[in-house]
């Protein structure tokens, strides 16, 4: 039986590993390598690693820190940030990337998911959105949330997912960093839209919130959480654990 | 040495990466010289199955390939590079593949449940059949191992040596005499792929 994914999510920039709350306030956690080595070692089921670095020198560097990742670890990898061109994906790919998520980069030019697809795959491209209420009304978010698009989010994720994109991160602005649990309803609109896997993010603050997110939205495919993995308030094994003593199908 | 075969299908690197890991000499290679000196073959691939026969036939290295099973060299097709070793796939058309494996290719959309996700992608259990295979030495059955796909090996009961799970039981490995394929990713399974790629090293002494 497949198994519900938990994915361990690495924001890098400047070569750290750094986690937001709300997106601001950054604070430094550890080496990329190191981080990424643990996790593979401890339970993770795929990896996440997002450069949110601006600089062409940060660029580079986080490309070297990839490669690095590629070599020590061996479970899915997944990299977003700063993808805004076929090039952008070949680059990554290079570095031993096996999924490619996109988000600013394909509102700015939302061809860029079908060109991809083409070439790499459905299953290479992930459309990552970064979603927030605004006067009831579900919103896309650019530029790290800081810019309202003014798409609507669950029509904007349906014509990814046509274009090709094979996966969706549906990050939650409203619960991220909150630590209150996952945005249920959110995820309830978009996981009903569409026919591939959905990741969860955004609010993860204790196993209970997991199990929630998978008994009540049994096609949510997988979760994604950042500091509450990398401060070791919880670890993935203990969240396992308790999916598994829940019913739900974990890797163990 | 193996010979990881690149004729340019997908990308190597963790491929190359997940030998080195367990203490094998593997080369990336798409030269005759170089394979046929290596005592065992990796062939991999991701994408089409149609693109990657004809570069296959193409460069030559299909007839290579079936040489090196008739001289009994062992051979692990990886997802895609599994897929090669049947008779033909209807991936967008027909297609003819290698034939070291009996049975053909075809899309799970044709028997997995409907209410279920295409491609068939994530962790999921093997399920050992008949006797354990070599390549399953240092695993247990029951392990995960990481899926990408959405067409399956189809007529090849004789050769199957472990199943995966999804709505209906779908081909995870096969294997016929020194040819091996794994419908997974071992190089992204984990510390039960190395070992599987730890077990296919050995095999032949």
């Amino acid at each position: 039986m497949i198994t519900k994914r938990i994915i361990p999510c690495l924001d890098v920039k400047d070569g750290r590993v750094v986690k937001g709350v709300n997106f601001l306030g950054l604070s430094d956690v550890s080496s990329p390598v190191k981080l990424a080595k643990y996790y593979s070692d401890n339970g993770a089921d795929e990896l996440v690693f997002y450069d949110i670095t601006a600089s062409a020198e940060g660029r580079s560097l986080f490309t070297d820190i990839l490669c690095k990742v590629a070599e020590t670890i061996f479970i899915p990898l997944t990299v977003g940030g700063g993808i805004n061109t076929v090039e952008d994906f070949d680059r990554v790919l290079k570095c031993g990337a096996d999924k490619v998520s996109v988000n600013s980069g394909a509102i700015r030019n939302p061809s860029l998911v079908y060109e991809a697809a083409k070439i790499y795959g459905n299953q290479c491209v992930v459309i990552s959105a970064d979603v927030k209420r605004v006067d009831g009304v579900f919103r896309v978010f650019s530029k790290g949330g800081r810019e309202n698009t003014g798409l609507e989010a669950v029509e904007w994720i349906k014509r990814c997912v046509d274009m090709g994109a094979g996966e969706v991160v549906l990050n939650s602005i409203d619960t991220d960093g909150v630590k209150n649990g996952f945005d249920i309803e959110m995820l309830r609109k978009v996981c009903d839209a569409v026919n591939v896997p959905v990741i969860a993010s955004g609010g993860a603050g204790c196993a209970a919130h997991f199990t929630k997110l998978f008994k009540e939205l049994p096609k949510v495919d997988a979760g994604l959480a950042a500091s509450i993995f990398h401060f070791g308030e919880l670890t993935i094994s203990d969240l396992k654990k308790e999916l598994y003593a829940n019913g739900i199908p974990v890797r163990i | 040495m193996i010979a990881i075969i690149d004729y340019g299908v997908g990308n190597l690197f963790s491929l190359k990466s997940s030998f080195a890991a367990v203490g094998a000499d593997a080369i990336v290679t798409g030269e005759k010289d170089i394979i046929k000196k290596a005592d065992k073959i990796i062939l991999p691939g991701v994408g089409a199955f149609g693109d990657a026969s004809e570069k296959l036939y193409a460069s030559g290295l299909s007839d290579f390939l079936s040489e090196a099973a008739a001289d009994k060299k062992p051979i692990l097709g990886i997802c895609l590079g599994m897929q090669l070793l049947f008779e033909k796939s209807f991936e967008y058309g027909e297609h003819k593949g290698l034939g070291l494996i009996k049975g053909d290719v075809r899309p799970i959309s044709d028997i997995i449940p409907k209410d279920l996700k295409i491609p068939h992608m994530g962790w999921n259990s093997l399920d050992f059949c008949g006797e354990r295979s070599p390549i399953f030495k240092y695993i247990n059955n029951g392990d995960f191992v990481y899926f990408v796909h959405s067409y399956y090996g189809s007529g090849c009961k004789s050769s199957t040596i472990a199943t995966a799970s999804y709505g209906v039981p779908l081909t995870a490995a096969v294997s016929c005499g020194t040819v091996f394929g794994c419908q997974f990713h071992p190089e992204k399974s984990g510390k039960v792929g190395l070992a599987i790629l730890k077990a296919f090293c050995e095999i032949g002494g």
